[in-house]
């Protein structure tokens, strides 16, 4: 026990009489900690596949972008259907809608947005919306035919009362933001490619 | 008294076992053993040197495509390959574009469900699907087949001894029973609806001869489709079917080795440093 | 405990000064696997692989955690859930098989971990409740990679659930209750799968905690080594840490080279083709066989072939499938007796010149039942299967308590640094060898 050097962190480092010099101190030292880093390094390296395979797993994210087929949705009606497992409301505006909307674009709003904003150039009368209300996630109604569309003709939360105009902008009740509306493109004039 | 139960117990199972032996002994040697067909005449799968073979081996794309249209134009028709999506297609070197045609094309439609009526309905393929099963259930199958379900092939690699071997034995395997094998046991001859193949277990299997003749499939890049050319290809695939992460795998294991040979020396040294005054001298 | 000279755990700190007073959990492994654990300085490589036991736990109970985050247990979509694990979950291949081949380098490490405690004979006094602990781990692993097995829903997961059920309803009047009630069914079914999937789930974390006992045990007489002598002073022993947990690193790096290999280049190398089949309830395998860890056992079970009944009448007192059933359990019950079967008082089998063959033996008899575990049903494997068997019980049973009564052992070292040192250092060199006393 007496040719041992206990250092003051707990690491040991022999040593005996003829090479206990400081550069030999040192060179020893260094292969502790060369082995203690590559093992650290180990261990960070083995924390990632254990992390990595919590996020969406690749048939997810097959998933991550649809296509839908809009040509049977006639102006005045809108449809449910579901993208990454949300609901998502795909209207088709009618031009008085439109123009109810247009109409409103300079109204004060919580969260300012106007049709164009929220919808493709030339193909305004597509309104494509999440729909999750911004407030604590319900699904609005309004979509199906015959559901209440609320004070502004667009959807109306059930939870806590929140009324959409037919942008889908919030116009009253607590939600903070309008319907989230998602990166979507036409394929075709008749397909829609949602995220 | 520990001692000497133990002892009454060990000399009852050894005497049991002994006897056990002596019975089993008497008999083997009294009674006539009898060779089965399958044990004298079952061969064992040749051995093909695969391009994915090998520590170092690595899947040939070209081959694996051709693989795959012999899958989708021989094999689909009775076998499923229920836990490969289209979008896997990827890793054969299709691009996006590619894969939809391919799973639009697909000889086999997607079943769903009609939205009006609620009845059964089907469906162009999407990338994101899996592959349509040929039947729609096991009864379906086993009607369709002569009373055996065709296995499904996602895994077939790895579900038998011999792996992608053994596929191209029994593919290239078909034949007439030997006149030996007859001779000596005639109910190894193949009844109704049953085929020869010395590659497959019992001698005799369910399945016709599926790759008959050169050119039944047409490959895309000109390699001339033998029978021999097909079935090879066609079990390389299926290597891959059954373990698509096979390459990602083998380069993972190379750079964790590498690493852990440099930590393990780095361990030793640092080992023998610290026992450096504690060993005898 | 511990011995006098152990060094005392000093917090360093202002944080573990006040820690130490209120929760001394660094103290606590300061002294169990830190420096305030004096260890015989002769240990060999052998001893490396408790710790390495201890790692594949930790490693089986990580991967399992996430093969349970993509796992359903309903056997409609179980093994459905597998592989879409291995082929869609970002490393799953890297998870199923690392908790796959690791339920084997578990096995493979706690063989030898007890192939080690069998030639050193680490059992004896005052070391018997180790052993018995150990035991005790052993057969909790048992169940535990057995129903983890079942689990992928394969032929072999089925087909083994089926057969390792059916032993129970070999015991007379209660048996086939018995089996059904294990079962929740007639056969494997939802009810099994679910069961397993939750008892496999448990079962680790209570191996941990006998793992802890096993530990607290051992810590009280310490450590044994190679010579079998017990440490007699300061001289003899090292601290743990930094002499053992630096051999341990270094030991843990070789291994998990092999691990990481067969994981990333032949991860099916230990398996059945047929568990890549998904279970089907009406088509059994060429032949069932189980994992290869359990082997030497179903060799020992399927080894007996005739009922035991009175001679020359029908009447059969015990049939052969429950005398089967009795031996494999009774394989590894008599491990438990071990300590008091045999009375060498020499512990180390470097010194047991007759013993060392038969443990030798022994090995040899064990390699050679897992080999006939895994052959099919017939001869002259089932011939070879009998004699291999009764060499076991007669090792155990009858030649080791034959053994320890009359064997002469060599002389021993009259210390561990004297065996370390050899015989020109210290001044007890002339000193004659040490005569071994009876243990009792």
């Amino acid at each position: 026990m007496t040719d041992q050097i206990v250092k003051d962190n707990g690491d040991v480092a022999s040593g005996d009489n003829t090479e206990n010099t400081e550069d030999g101190v040192r060179r020893r030292d260094f292969i502790h900690i060369a082995a203690l880093s590559v093992a650290g390094v180990g261990a960070a390296a083995t924390v990632y596949p254990l992390v990595s395979q919590m996020a969406p797993s690749a048939d997810v994210l097959a998933l991550a972008s649809v296509e839908i087929d809009v040509s049977a949705i006639t102006p005045g009606q809108a449809i449910k259907t579901t993208w990454r497992k949300r609901p998502v409301f795909i209207r088709n505006l009618t031009a008085n809608e439109i123009a109810e909307a247009k109409k409103d674009d300079t109204q004060e709003m919580r969260d300012p947005q106007t049709l164009a904003d929220r919808t493709v150039d030339g193909k305004e009368n597509w309104l494509v919306t999440l729909g999750v209300c911004t407030h604590l996630g319900c699904i609005p109604l309004g979509a199906a035919a015959g559901e209440v569309k609320g004070e502004f003709d667009g959807y109306f939360c059930p939870c806590h009362g929140s009324h959409y105009d037919v942008a889908g902008r919030i116009r009253k009740g607590p939600a903070p933001s309008n319907l989230e509306v998602p990166e979507f493109s036409f394929l075709s004039d008749t397909v829609i490619k949602i995220g | 008294m520990i001692r000497l139960i133990s002892t009454l117990v060990g000399i009852f199972f050894v005497g049991m076992l002994l006897f056990s032996f002596g019975t089993g002994a008497v008999t083997y040697l009294t009674t006539e053993q009898v060779e089965t067909a399958e044990h004298k005449y079952h061969k064992k799968p040749e051995a093909y040197a695969f391009a994915s073979d090998g520590a170092l081996g690595q899947f040939d794309e070209q081959q694996l495509q051709r693989g795959l249209k012999v899958y989708q134009e021989v094999c689909a028709a009775c076998h499923s390959m229920k836990y490969l999506s289209f979008r896997n297609f990827a890793a054969l070197g299709y691009d996006e574009d590619q894969i939809k045609n391919l799973a639009a094309n697909w000889p086999i439609p997607q079943p769903t469900v009609n939205k009006d009526t609620g009845e059964t309905d089907t469906r162009p393929n999407l990338p994101a699907d899996t592959l349509p099963t040929p039947f729609p259930n096991e009864v379906a199958a086993r009607a369709a087949n002569n009373n055996a379900v065709p296995p499904d092939l996602s895994l077939m690699t790895k579900a038998r001894p011999g792996g992608a071997n053994y596929v191209r034995s029994l593919l290239l395997g078909y034949q007439e029973p030997s006149a030996e094998l007859l001779a000596e046991f005639p109910d190894a001859a193949p009844g109704e609806g049953l085929h020869h193949n010395p590659w497959f277990p019992n001698l005799n299997l369910a399945m016709a001869q599926p790759l008959v003749i050169p050119d039944q499939v047409t490959y895309d890049d000109g390699t001339e489709a033998s029978v021999e050319q097909m079935a090879t290809d066609v079990a390389a695939f299926l290597i891959w079917t059954a373990e698509p992460k096979l390459e990602e795998r083998r380069q993972t294991g190379w750079a964790v080795l590498a690493f852990l040979l440099i930590a393990a020396v780095l361990a030793f040294l640092s080992y023998k440093q610290i026992w450096a005054d504690k060993k005898k001298g | 405990m511990s011995f006098p000279w152990a060094k005392e755990y000093q917090p360093k700190t202002e944080f573990t000064r006040w820690m130490d007073q209120r929760l001394p959990l660094p103290r606590m492994v300061y002294n169990a696997v830190g420096a305030g654990y004096p260890v015989p300085r002769n240990l060999n490589y052998f001893w490396n692989f408790g710790v390495l036991a201890g790692f594949f736990l930790v490693v089986q109970i990580v991967t399992g955690i996430v093969m349970a985050m993509h796992y359903a247990a309903n056997v409609d979509v179980a093994f459905a859930s597998i592989e879409h694990t291995v082929r869609d979950v970002n490393y799953g291949w890297l998870m199923r098989y690392a908790h796959a081949n690791g339920a084997s380098f578990f096995f493979i490490v706690v063989y030898i971990h007890m192939g080690r405690g069998l030639y050193f004979s680490s059992y004896k006094a005052p070391r018997e409740m180790i052993w018995l602990l150990g035991l005790v781990i052993f057969l909790l692993m048992m169940a535990t990679a057995f129903m983890g097995y079942v689990l992928p829903w394969g032929q072999m997961s089925f087909w083994g659930a089926q057969v390792i059920t059916g032993l129970f309803s070999a015991i007379p009047l209660v048996g086939e209750t018995l089996q059904q009630w294990l079962l929740g069914g007639f056969a494997p079914d939802n009810a099994a799968l679910n069961r397993f999937f939750s008892l496999h789930y448990l079962l680790p974390f209570v191996i941990a905690g006998v793992i802890i006992l096993h530990i607290w045990a051992l810590h009280i007489p310490g450590s044994s080594n190679p010579t079998g002598v017990e440490v007699k002073s300061e001289s003899d022993t090292v601290p743990f840490h930094p002499y053992y947990t630096s051999k341990d690193g270094f030991g843990l790096a070789v291994v998990l080279i092999i691990f990481a290999a067969v994981i990333t280049f032949a991860p099916n190398a230990l398996g059945h083709p047929d568990n890549y089949i998904e279970a089907n309830p009406l088509s059994t395998p060429a032949h069932i066989v189980p994992e290869w860890y359990f082997l030497p056992f179903y060799a020992i079970l399927r080894a007996f072939t005739v009922d035991l009944g009175i001679p020359f009448t029908d009447i059969v007192i015990i049939p052969a499938k429950l005398l089967g059933v009795l031996a494999m359990f009774g394989s590894i019950i008599l491990l438990f007796f071990l300590p008091w079967l045999d009375r060498s008082p020499v512990r180390s089998g470097n010194y047991r010149p007759v013993f060392k063959i038969f443990f030798w033996v022994l090995v040899a008899d064990m390699v050679l039942l897992t080999f006939l575990g895994g052959a099919p049903a017939e001869e002259p494997f089932v011939m070879l299967s009998q004699l291999a068997s009764a060499y076991y019980f007669a090792h155990f049973l009858l030649i080791l308590p034959l053994i320890s009564a009359m064997e002469t052992p060599k002389p021993l070292p009259n210390s561990i640094t004297e065996a370390v040192l050899g015989k020109k250092s210290g001044d007890e060199a002339s000193a004659p060898g040490y005569v071994p006393q009876p243990a009792e």
